[in-house]
């Protein structure tokens, strides 16, 4: 680039009316790229399985096939699949909303010898690839006879609820004034009563977004499952009942199908997003920022 | 207190500050307890096991080194790590620019940041699985979404996921569909930098390239520098679009590094070799990030707040 390029370049976005017009085509065309999957997604799961392999597609199907998404549903037993998953969530979100929060309050309102260098050893654990301990921690499940059960995915969320969560919920314990635990202690209260009576209640936005992120993160697990619940089809959760169902249908693959059954196992995530959108950024904030 | 330790018996301790220390020791028990069980453990176990030979049925058997010897001679070995590096060099660079750049326009007052931030956020919490078989779809050689596309401008179609050279594009093009997720932190962080700032730029006589430069970029290298880390990090973990969408292919050309354990481990059951590989995926992320903090880290600008 040239310095006289360079300059008028500098001029044109210092122009408001160019600057203006490139942002919005810009974000524009961004955001058209970045919805054509989804409406792909749509249509397709709501195509015939003749008018799906239509070349070039079409975008609005014709006709409209709703059945699809019965067919989906009832081909495996997603009901079933969706009950598992919903168990292996409650038990998760209880977990980590005492336990997280359990930790956060030590890490972040009571003084003691060592705690700095906990809290150096939780952050290293937020930066940890989770993924180095997957072969060992099997082998050690399986040793105790927890595979085909869903200990493996629920009973690790009781020690500690993950790093990142101790360090989100820790963050927001210290933003609350110290005068609210002061005015307790006079009355005597113990370090547990305060936890739970006075930080918790104060607590709820930081745990409502923590119960969300448990809620994504549990829905979409597909590594846990895979290890642990793939023997057995009873115990599938739904994603990955979902990436079973893929094979299903032997020598093809139903694309119509299997559109519409990714379409049901994303509408539970986009609904919850749109329900606490305010959570969602207030975590982002925190976790991106304030690291 | 003093009495309830009496009556339960239990050893608390007399002065303030021992009690003090003991709460705070109880109250993060179950993350002391947890970092034990669930990574000290696991990681000793596996260490112990890289020397084994171990298919989880007959007793585990001496190798000393064998695992050592088997992986600097293992072809797949070198390939996965090359496909790996291969996958971070370029989504990760590419996705924190792209996002960068996004997160700037978006910062730029607008009544429709909302809809915009949604619309570029929600493909990241997309379920892997249901992206996995949606993008399986879209990238389909002959009904595909993408060589639809393609061929509509008059490109030719190309064989996305049976071509060795084009089904990592492929991956790498679908994981540049979630980079909403960096780029609302961005748009957190932007979000926090002082207006006053900018006019101060401006009484300068700075125009938008010179204030992105002289304010934006500084006052953001820490952001950046976090969603770098984050991004290496997480891009040498890539497992469920070669699990389900190529299956490691074709010619090895998606065989991720993650994907390689999970191969060793839960399909040849070669548990000593796949700890091994575990090991050796630990020590590069770890070296990786150290590196990237001593070379990188010392550009970042940390803003004195004050108190």
């Amino acid at each position: 680039m040239s310095a006289s390029t360079r300059t008028t370049a500098t001029q044109l976005l210092d122009n408001e009316r160019f600057w203006r017009v490139f942002v919005w085509t810009v974000l524009l065309a961004g955001a058209v790229v970045m919805f054509l999957p989804f409406l792909w997604l749509l249509s397709s799961s709501l195509k015939t399985e003749l008018a799906i392999f239509r070349y070039p597609p079409e975008w609005i199907p014709d006709p409209i096939k709703f059945s699809n998404y019965v067919d989906a549903w009832t081909t495996r037993p997603f009901a079933l699949y969706v009950r598992n998953t919903i168990v292996i969530l409650l038990l998760n979100e209880v977990a980590v909303l005492v336990s997280a929060s359990f930790c956060a309050y030590g890490f972040a309102r009571i003084d003691f010898p060592g705690r700095n260098v906990w809290f150096a050893i939780l952050l290293a654990t937020v930066m940890l690839p989770g993924i180095v301990t997957m072969i060992p921690q099997f082998v050690i499940f399986s040793r105790i006879g927890w595979v085909n059960t869903i200990l493996p995915l629920t009973v690790p969320f009781f020690f500690g609820g993950g790093a990142f969560n101790i360090f989100l919920l820790r963050q927001f314990f210290r933003t609350l004034p110290a005068e609210l635990a002061d005015a307790a202690y006079i009355d005597g209260a113990s370090e547990i009563t305060i936890y739970w009576r006075i930080m918790l209640p104060l607590a709820k936005p930081a745990l409502a977004t923590i119960a969300i992120f448990t809620f994504i993160g549990t829905w979409n697990d597909f590594m846990g499952p895979l290890l642990y619940l793939a023997k057995d089809p009873n115990k599938f959760t739904v994603a990955l009942g979902l990436a079973m169902f893929r094979t299903a249908f032997a020598g093809r693959t139903r694309w119509d199908l299997l559109m519409a059954a990714s379409t049901m196992m994303i509408i539970p995530v986009i609904f919850v997003f749109f329900v606490a959108q305010r959570y969602f950024i207030q975590g982002i904030a925190i976790s991106g920022l304030k690291g | 207190m003093a009495v309830e330790a009496q009556r339960t018996r239990l050893p608390w301790p007399r002065t303030r500050r021992a009690r003090r220390a003991l709460t705070g020791y109880i109250f993060i028990s179950p993350f002391i307890l947890g970092f034990f069980l669930f990574f000290v453990g696991p990681a000793l176990v596996a260490a112990w096991l890289t020397m084994f030979d171990w298919n989880m049925i007959r007793p585990p058997y001496f190798i000393g080194l064998g695992n050592f010897k088997k992986m600097f001679a293992d072809d797949l070995f070198y390939q996965s790590l090359k496909v790996t590096a291969y996958f971070s060099l370029v989504s990760v660079p590419v996705g924190l620019v792209l996002s960068f750049f996004l997160a700037l326009l978006m910062n730029f007052k607008t009544r429709s940041i909302a809809v915009f931030r949604t619309i570029y956020y929600l493909p990241s919490i997309v379920p892997a699985v249901a992206n996995a078989v949606l993008w399986s779809f879209v990238l389909n050689t002959e009904f595909g979404l993408l060589n639809a596309l393609l061929d509509s401008i008059g490109l030719p179609k190309i064989a996305w996921l049976q071509e060795p050279e084009w089904a990592m594009p492929a991956i790498i093009l679908m994981s540049l569909w979630a980079l909403g997720a960096t780029m609302v932190i961005y748009l957190a962080g932007l979000q926090g930098i002082p207006q006053s700032l900018y006019e101060a730029a401006e009484i300068d006589g700075a125009g938008r390239w010179a204030s992105l430069i002289n304010v934006t970029i500084p006052l953001m290298s820490p952001v950046i520098f976090f969603n770098l880390i984050i991004g290496i990090i997480g891009s040498f973990q890539i497992f469920t679009a070669g699990f389900l969408i190529t299956g490691g292919g074709p010619q090895h050309a998606t065989l991720f590094y993650v994907l390689y354990i999970y191969r060793n481990g839960l399909q040849y059951f070669d548990m000593g070799y796949a700890s091994l590989l575990a090991w050796v995926l630990f020590f590069l992320i770890f070296a990786l990030t150290l590196l990237v903090f001593k070379y990188v880290g010392r550009y970042v600008y940390y803003e004195d707040v004050g108190s």
